[in-house]
């Protein structure tokens, strides 16, 4: 079975470099051919050139030249007009549209964008500015392509998983629009980084997936003057906002809010979900992503709209909600405008230029972090290994045979992971279940205890074990039903299995699926 | 107080970015609520929160809803769907039909 899998794995990778080489023979042969074709037409272009040169009298051949100087000098074809032959036709079906423009066209092809992470919302965003011709592309992100990121962050492929995400990325955006200049940055921003790497670009896009990095950036756009397009989803919602547009210099009530306005202060840490413990739908965040290369597309070729008294104006700032499996799925907010105490962008502002560069500003620690959880004591704790003796060994003791229903082995995940893959012979107590149940102390009744509680005091001798998918919840779930009297004052033992189903795979079951 | 029916009015409290999760996952609630508070003033938003607390919310983590007596940092409050920062924040008095929704902010990307 290993070699079958291995095989197809290997004919899958072929197969894919295979097409990349294809690509790239044909993106050679398209510069090839458009270098022949400029080449054809440059030499002496001009056919006045060689008849005002014999007898036509100087004062006439100097006024006509005068007339005709712009085009004189402008005798390549490539001059001709404004965008060349292949320009016309990659980009035809949006020139002729009044949003966008000859003008507006120029003004992608001179911008430069910098998209900060390289994932979920910053592929699909990449995709659509490149195919729209924007002249340059940055790409921040320090992360590798990873199995679990595919069905979302489309410009990756499984034949480059373990390369970089921007050298992944640059693959595909070149072969979508080779003309497309991309620049590489395969790390992180930190707070040193973020105004030399933003302060070259005309606007950016938070694709990122922390609060620390969506401070970061917001900060850096303020102190640089960028407007930023920020977005963020989690399972089936997303969220939009165009902050700092205009970017007028922090204390100038006409710029538009940034990060901070809207929310001055971060989140509790454990209030933060990340994609890989609360999912993703691929198409949420990809709607995300294309969006704010809409709004990107829109701030970037606006005719800076000037009002009547001379102050540059943009769309009044709003947020987006986007939910899946509401309807309608969109919902527009109307949001503040700047805030008079903005620690970055008010006239009161603290953070500064120095302050960012010179790394005194710790954003990771302003956003906070979740202390590992260490609710149990270790005879509280069992590890994975021992845990297999249990199910699967002689008692070295009693010289009785393993036997499954010896104890209880409650799984606390929820009931779509539990679905997904199990230990045979666990209960699922959904944790959202548990911590629903209300604090209370000792072996008190409560009328709106759940079954499962009943269940577990129907046999009092049996051990419990808890196991959850890292090993945080389960210590949690074996505190709550310490508290609930389960454990009948200390006569049956309560515990978890530490580091959760993660431990058990790498160190009992190497099947067991990893998701 | 002689018409009972002017005791209370009705709105909508809406929840989005993962919020509904501690609300039974119910993403809209019709409420009905006092027009007046304990003592006696007119239901602004910062009652329509504690009432929230006090006999909305199933889940114990209220933490996550409310910290220091008002809407933990990282949720948007909107009024009418405009932010409660146009419409004078928690003192904002409540009047018949209104909606309020709460927005968690999402990171993930």
């Amino acid at each position: 079975m290993a070699s079958a899998h291995l095989i197809d794995s290997l004919q899958g990778q072929i197969s894919s470099c295979e097409a990349q080489l294809q690509d790239l023979r044909r993106q050679l042969a398209e510069a090839q051919y458009s270098q022949q074709e400029e080449q054809r037409g440059r030499p002496n272009a001009d056919p006045l050139a060689f008849d005002f040169s014999h007898g036509i009298h100087d004062d006439f051949r100097s006024e006509i030249e005068a007339v005709l100087s712009h085009t004189a000098r402008a005798p390549l074809p490539s001059e001709r007009w404004p965008l060349n032959r292949n320009e016309y036709r990659r980009y035809g079906r949006q020139l002729i549209m009044p949003e966008v423009g000859l003008q507006g066209h120029l003004r992608l092809k001179n911008a430069s964008v910098l998209i900060i992470g390289v994932g979920g919302l910053g592929c699909p965003a990449a995709a659509y500015l490149a195919g729209a011709g924007v002249g340059t592309i940055g790409l921040v992100d320090g992360d590798v392509v990873e199995e679990s990121n595919l069905h979302r962050q489309i410009l990756h492929s499984t034949a480059r998983v373990g390369m970089s995400k921007v050298d992944s990325a640059m693959v595909a955006l070149h072969s979508l629009n080779p003309s497309v200049n991309l620049v590489p940055y395969k790390d992180r921003l930190t707070p040193e980084t973020a105004i030399s790497t933003i302060q070259d670009y005309d606007l950016v896009l938070d694709c990122t997936d922390t609060p620390a990095s969506r401070y970061l950036v917001s900060d850096a756009c303020v102190l640089t003057g960028k407007p930023l397009v920020s977005a963020a989803a989690l399972r089936i919602d997303g969220q939009l906002m165009v902050l700092n547009n205009p970017p007028l210099p922090a204390g100038d009530t006409a710029g538009g809010p940034c990060y901070r306005c809207v929310y001055p202060k971060p989140p509790p840490p454990e209030s933060i979900e990340t994609c890989g413990e609360g999912g993703i739908l691929g198409p949420v965040v990809g709607v995300m992503g294309v969006l704010q290369a809409l709004e990107a597309i829109k701030v970037l070729t606006r005719s800076a709209p000037v009002s009547g008294d001379g102050v540059v104006t943009a769309e009044p700032p709003s947020l987006l909600i986007f939910c899946a499996y509401t309807n309608p799925m969109f919902r527009s907010i109307r949001l503040r405008s700047r805030k008079a105490k903005c620690a970055a962008c008010s006239a009161q502002a603290t953070i500064t230029p120095e302050a960012l560069t010179s790394g005194s500003l710790d954003y990771v620690q302003f956003c906070g972090s979740i202390a590992p959880v260490h609710a149990l004591n270790s005879d509280e704790r069992i590890s994975a290994e021992n845990y297999a003796k249990v199910r699967f060994d002689v008692n070295p003791f009693t010289g009785f045979e393993p036997k499954n229903d010896s104890h209880i082995l409650i799984d606390v995940r929820e009931k779509v992971q539990y679905d997904l893959c199990n230990i045979e012979g666990s209960v699922n107590i959904p944790y959202s279940a548990v911590t629903r149940i209300p604090a209370r102390s000792g072996n008190t009744k409560s009328a709106e205890d759940p079954e499962w509680i009943a269940e577990l005091k129907k046999l009092p001798e049996k051990p419990v074990f808890v196991v959850c998918r890292k090993g945080n919840d389960s210590q949690i779930t074996v505190r709550k039903m310490k508290e609930l009297g389960l454990d009948n004052g200390g006569q049956r033992w309560i515990g978890d299995i530490k580091g959760g189903l993660v431990a058990w795979r790498q160190n009992v079951d190497k099947e067991f699926p990893d998701y | 107080m002689s018409d009972p029916k002017n005791d209370e009015f009705a709105i909508t409290v809406e929840f989005s970015g993962g919020l509904e999760m501690l609300f039974n996952n119910e993403r809209k609630l019709s409420l009905k609520i006092p027009t007046k508070d304990d003592s006696g003033e007119r239901s602004n938003v910062a009652f329509l929160v504690r009432y929230m607390c006090d006999n909305v919310i199933k889940d114990p983590r209220k933490e996550l809803f409310v910290l220091d007596d008002t809407v933990r940092p990282g949720i948007l409050v909107l009024i009418n769907d405009a932010d409660w920062e146009l419409e004078g924040e928690d003192q904002y008095e409540l009047k018949d039909g209104d909606n309020i929704l709460f927005v968690s902010t999402l990171h993930g990307g």
